[in-house]
């Protein structure tokens, strides 16, 4: 360990999994430095259509993570940039980087995109994944982070046109390559995965075949800002594919490529494009072809269900394909699969190949250089009960890097680095970040609105159209408005000052910009005012790039006639602007914990190691929960030698409180602030972390209870554990209580337990006969080696039709056992003397009491439900509570680990800071008017109306806003029939203004 | 960059012109706000004869903003938010789809063409179908022809 602890991390990956940890991080008071090698942060996700299992546009719900990052003052973006060496220990690190140039100023570059439109050179798009060209000077595509040009030194000629054109004179052609040296406590690892190479699957003709394309080419072709701009056709001849093939496992499960591991994502996304595709195309037809199909996250179940069902996506359960040919005359394609029995040939119009993950191409050379282990598949090697660390100290990862994971998965993990990181750094906290110092707020108060308006150029993408200079001058007509400028670029830096001097000289009260949007640029300019002394909320804009010039670029004289209603309207509106406040609520830096499981404990020491005091609570007489159960070594060591480890950590640290035999009775207050009661007594927490697991499904079908033969897998893994089981011919049953009317979800584990007991009892008893009755192996990730090794040690799987399980009667004292065999399409019997049922795992019964004291949902299946199923898997909606663990959903040890580490980190969000700013828009109650009617009460969705008594000596109502809740919809105004309800910045008074003065006629 | 078909979608709105619409378009700011956002990015052509105003979501846009528009004149109001399940804040446009759907009920009532106010959703990637919005919208106000209640 380092003699001083340097209090800043760097991040080197800018996927998903690298933004979410330089969020969390730099959020927690430590200095980011976010390192990516290609121009532009975002990653694979950036290049996603839809997300499962919610389809969700996935750019929507990332792009506000992206500019977060971007715009974080303690978040350094560096991207274009290798890491080249490394050196020191733990606590202080030196990294050496190498940022190739972009050949462009980036303080000068405004993103306006002149510089690409006239560049003569064209080249193939990596974002597009080739299937489109992209200029010489580029961003990777259009929402980029940062939003700054780039020339692509291979492609550009040097002709020097993107110089002369650009308005902003950034682009800077001898601009070197720089070398970079940064000193950091800590190093996190996210740089992703790379795809599988389809070529070398030389049968399925990718490559060769034009109808032929990946999963990600797929996803680039549904997506509006695609190469074919949402339109699903064939690369070949522009057609409508009217039948499309899906072929999965492509470079997964697959010995013979070097990738035996299976992908986990694969089958979701191709259920996806699947259902997005059928949306794009009405009547078309989907076909997947798989082995088995592995839908083991959240509602992914459902969603495979829904495919099958409501979109007719037809599904080849138990097909691997064999070959695919090409009709050289009509393109289309011949898909040759194995059915059950004999090989088949179907006709296509398209196919689409599902490339599994590989490890990033430069996983390696990082390895090298950064001394740390890569597993026998080379992903980054990692224990099961250190899931977040490398094999060198100081070094973590999360995300794809380490193995095939989903996005949640990722983002959890992603979290939980930034626990890791916190945790090792926590003496360095808050000592290189920075806090911004802004003068004294000038009161104005009483005074007439001064408005000041700046028209914005920008370049030629307002100006070509728009004739801004009739713009200004219709601006000063305006009432209340005693100055306006045009400006080339409004938001370049020197106009920020420019902006601060024109406020003190005119003594501006009120600035409006005419320029973009408000979603990019809208803080930019609310931070200049406030560094004039300007309430922030004294501003608004006018969008007459986005919405106007851009759209109506043939128009000039009505684009210009528009953009003066959108002043108009603007300056209406700042006319009644009123500074707002934001109050600022205490936080108590400390957390609660509920349940004292894995996932609880994890928790709990990710945030006490970061120097804050932890209560945990579980309500039965020890720690360790479902883990006790666990028997079967994976990684380093046994789940009960880690669980007593840990359990005698947590009993020794001084920082934790743990109170057993306790219930939690109500809980009140909101983020910072919470009071929870507790059986014996009180605790006042800042958040609070939800780890309350899950149980076993309790069989009462197959004679289960009736017949000591017949016992559940966590029953047979105890015995084995206690080479206790003497079972010669043994029957496993997948999804006891999983996949059913009444339960129809997969519970995720009972697979890889089921081939781990196969395992442990063919070494036990290799003479054993194993039999497994399935639907689906679900072994997704490097579990697979599981099952193929269960297969080599002669573990027989038999395959039943998904909706008839096997029947098992108690025949003269002998168990039988009648499945059918869907491969060998016959009825089989066999007589086992034993029968373990693979049961499902069930949400606690008392979800709901909890849920309820915490006024957070629960999903459909009884699971705690998270704020946000990809993007925000540890947090809750209501902001301050966060989860872990199988109260989430069912997981492994190493996933449990990970989330807890994640929630913990989002905690620690909160926990470590002193104070919390409320949203400034908030809903704001005129008591006056208000006669306490309750209408709005159930309209909110955050809980943060309530309905009291006007004093207490007085039985007369009223609604009151809890500041620290509202989220600032503005619903709970609408549906006000009083009008005693407002929305701060977005009064009634001030949206009717705007509808006026839109509705003005003619002067402009 | 974003080269698109622009040139084919020359402005239609001159050719059928006689009378310029009025159209108020409330967008809620995290979807159809960046939806329309997304439609000059792509520079997606379409008629000038609307004006945004954006409200945090679309649950904000008070039946009375809606009657307010038509009162001063407006010929077509539009509220755009996100699709159902998407909504930034939870649920507030299962609100707006109640609201507008008893709104529009109203308007019939009073003898108000319904189709006068339309309610669509559009997320952020969907700047194609704001434009497509923008144009269908701007057509069928067209042919209802001029609110009665302007006064002239």
């Amino acid at each position: 360990m380092a003699t001083t602890t340097i209090g800043s991390v760097m991040v080197v990956g800018g996927g998903i999994s690298g933004v979410q940890t330089a969020l969390d991080l730099a959020d927690s008071g430590f200095k980011v430095y976010l390192v990516e090698k290609r121009a532009s942060i975002g990653g694979t996700m950036a290049q996603l259509d839809k997300t499962f299992p919610t389809n969700d546009c996935s750019m929507c719900i990332m792009a506000p993570k992206l500019v977060a990052a971007g715009r974080h003052h303690n978040i350094e973006l560096i991207t274009n940039t290798d890491l080249e060496e490394i050196d020191g220990v733990p606590g202080d690190f030196r990294v050496t980087l190498k940022q190739k140039t972009f050949r462009v100023d980036k303080s000068k570059c405004t993103g306006c995109g002149v510089c690409a439109e006239k560049c003569p050179v064209e080249t193939s798009d990596e974002y597009n994944e080739g299937m489109r060209k992209r200029k010489a000077i580029f961003v990777m595509y259009p929402q980029a982070v940062p939003l700054v040009y780039c020339i692509d030194r291979k492609a550009c000629i040097g002709c020097g046109v993107c110089a002369e054109e650009c308005r902003a004179k950034a682009v800077v052609y001898d601009k070197p390559d720089e070398a970079l040296e940064i000193r950091v406590g800590a190093i996190i690892l996210s740089p992703g995965f790379d795809e599988f190479d389809a070529r070398i699957k030389k049968e399925y003709g990718y490559g060769v075949y034009r109808n032929v394309v990946t999963s990600i080419e797929f996803e680039r072709m549904l997506s509006a800002t695609g190469p074919y701009f949402g339109v699903v056709m064939r690369p070949s001849d522009g057609e409508i594919p009217k039948k499309v093939a899906f072929i999965q496992c492509v470079g997964s499960r697959d010995e013979k490529v070097g990738n035996p591991y299976c992908s986990s994502v694969c089958c979701m996304y191709a259920i996806k494009e699947a259902i997005i595709a059928g949306e794009h195309t009405k009547g078309l037809e989907p076909h997947i072809f798989f082995m088995d199909v592995r839908a083991v996250g959240k509602e992914f179940e459902d969603y495979r269900e829904r495919a099958e069902k409501e979109y007719g996506v037809k599904m080849h359960r138990g097909t691997r394909v064999a070959s695919v040919e090409e009709d050289p005359v009509t393109k289309n394609l011949f898909v040759r699969y194995g059915g059950n029995d004999q090989i088949e040939t179907e006709e296509f119009d398209l196919v689409v190949l599902s490339v599994g993950m590989r490890p990033a191409a430069d996983a390696e050379k990082l390895s090298r250089r950064l001394d740390f282990k890569l597993n026998k598949y080379g992903f980054c090697e990692t224990d099961i009960y250190d899931p977040l660390c490398t094999s060198r100290s100081g070094i973590f990862v999360s995300g794809s890097f380490a193995s095939p994971k989903d996005i949640p998965t990722t983002v959890a993990e992603a979290s939980g680095a930034a626990a890791k990181a916190g945790s090792l750094l926590s003496d360095a906290r808050n000592t290189l970040v920075t806090v911004k110092e802004y003068p004294v707020e000038i009161d104005v108060s009483g005074q007439e609105p001064r408005v000041g308006v700046f028209v914005c150029h920008c370049g030629i993408n307002i100006g070509g159209v728009v004739k801004v200079p009739s713009v200004v001058e219709y601006a000063r007509t305006l009432s209340g408005v005693v100055y306006a400028e045009e400006n080339l670029y409004t938001c370049s830096a020197d106009t920020q000052e420019r902006i601060k001097e024109t406020i003190k000289k005119h003594n501006l009260n009120r600035v409006v910009v005419a320029s973009c949007t408000p979603r990019t640029h809208e803080p930019l300019f609310q931070n200049t005012i406030r560094e004039s002394g300007l309430n922030p909320y004294l501003f608004e804009m006018a969008n007459i790039r986005d919405q106007c010039s851009w759209i109506h670029m043939h128009e000039e004289e009505k684009a210009t006639k528009k953009s003066k209603d959108l002043v108009r309207m603007a300056v209406a509106k700042a006319r009644l602007l009123e500074p707002l406040k934001k109050s600022q609520l205490p936080v108590n830096h400390s957390a609660l914990v509920i349940g004292g499981g894995l996932s609880g404990m994890i928790a709990a020491l990710d945030v006490a190691s970061q120097g804050f005091d932890v209560h945990i609570v579980e309500r039965t007489s020890r720690l360790g929960g479902n883990l006790a159960k666990l028997h079967h070594k994976e990684g380093s060591r046994e789940p009960k030698v880690f669980m007593d480890e840990l359990i005698d950590i947590i009993r020794g640290y001084p920082n934790i409180t743990v109170h057993l035999d306790t219930n939690i009775t109500d809980v009140t207050g909101f983020v910072g602030n919470f009071k929870v009661k507790i059986t014996d007594g009180e605790v006042e927490v800042g958040a609070i972390i939800v780890a309350t697991g899950a149980v076993g499904y309790e069989p009462t079908e197959y004679l289960y209870g009736q017949d000591d033969r017949v016992m559940t897998s966590l029953e047979l893994e105890e015995k084995l554990s206690r080479r206790e089981f003497k079972g010669k011919t043994v029957v496993m049953i997948q999804c006891v209580g999983s996949r059913n009317e009444k339960v129809p979800y997969c519970s995720r584990i009972c697979c890889s337990t089921a081939m781990m007991n196969a395992i442990e009892l063919k070494k036990q008893h290799p003479t054993s006969e194993v039999y497994v009755f399935h639907r689906d192996i679900r072994t997704y990730g490097f579990r697979e080696d599981l099952y193929r090794e269960a297969g080599q040690l002669g573990v027989n799987f038999i395959r039943i039709p998904e909706a008839s399980m096997p029947q098992l009667e108690s025949s003269e004292g002998r168990l039988k056992i009648i499945a059918r065999d869907v491969v060998l399409n016959e009825d089989l019997v066999i007589w086992p003397d034993t029968v373990v049922l693979s049961v499902g795992v069930r949400p606690n019964k008392d979800n709901e009491e909890l849920a309820k004291m915490l006024k957070v949902p629960l999903s459909k299946d009884r699971y705690f439900l998270e704020a946000h199923m990809k993007l925000r898997p540890v947090d809750f909606a209501t902001e301050g509570i966060f989860l872990a663990g199988m109260a989430h959903w069912p997981k492994f040890v190493d996933e449990a680990i990970a989330q807890a580490s994640g929630a913990a980190a989002r905690a620690v969000t909160i926990i470590s800071k002193d104070t919390l700013d409320t949203e400034g828009i908030i809903a704001a109650v005129n008591e006056d008017i208000c006669d306490g009617c309750g209408i709005c009460e159930p309209v909110c969705e955050y809980k943060a109306i309530q309905i009291v008594k006007i004093s207490d000596s007085q039985e007369k109502l009223k609604a009151i806003v809890n500041e620290g809740l509202c989220k600032g919809c503005g619903a709970c105004v609408a549906g006000c029939p009083s009008g005693a309800m407002e929305q701060k910045g977005y009064k009634t008074s001030q949206v009717i203004a705007m509808i006026d003065t839109a509705l003005e006629r003619g002067d402009s | 960059m974003m080269a698109t078909n622009a040139e084919k979608l020359v402005d239609e709105s001159t050719a059928s012109e006689e009378w310029d619409p009025k159209i108020i378009v409330f967008c809620c700011n995290w979807c159809s706000y960046a939806g329309a956002d997304l439609a000059g990015v792509s520079r997606l052509q379409m008629p000038t004869d609307f004006l945004v105003i954006r409200t945090m979501c679309s649950a904000r846009v008070d039946p009375e903003f809606v009657l307010r528009a038509f009162a001063k004149g407006a010929d077509g109001v539009l509220v755009a938010g996100c699709h159902p399940a998407d909504c930034h804040y939870i649920g507030g446009n299962y609100r707006t789809r109640r609201r507008i759907a008893i709104l529009r009920v109203l308007l019939e009532q009073y003898g108000f063409d319904p189709d006068r106010l339309r309610l669509e959703w559009i997320s952020a990637s969907e700047g194609e179908k704001f434009q497509k919005t923008i144009r269908e919208f701007t057509e069928r106000i067209k042919e209802i022809g001029p609110n009665p209640l302007k006064e002239d």
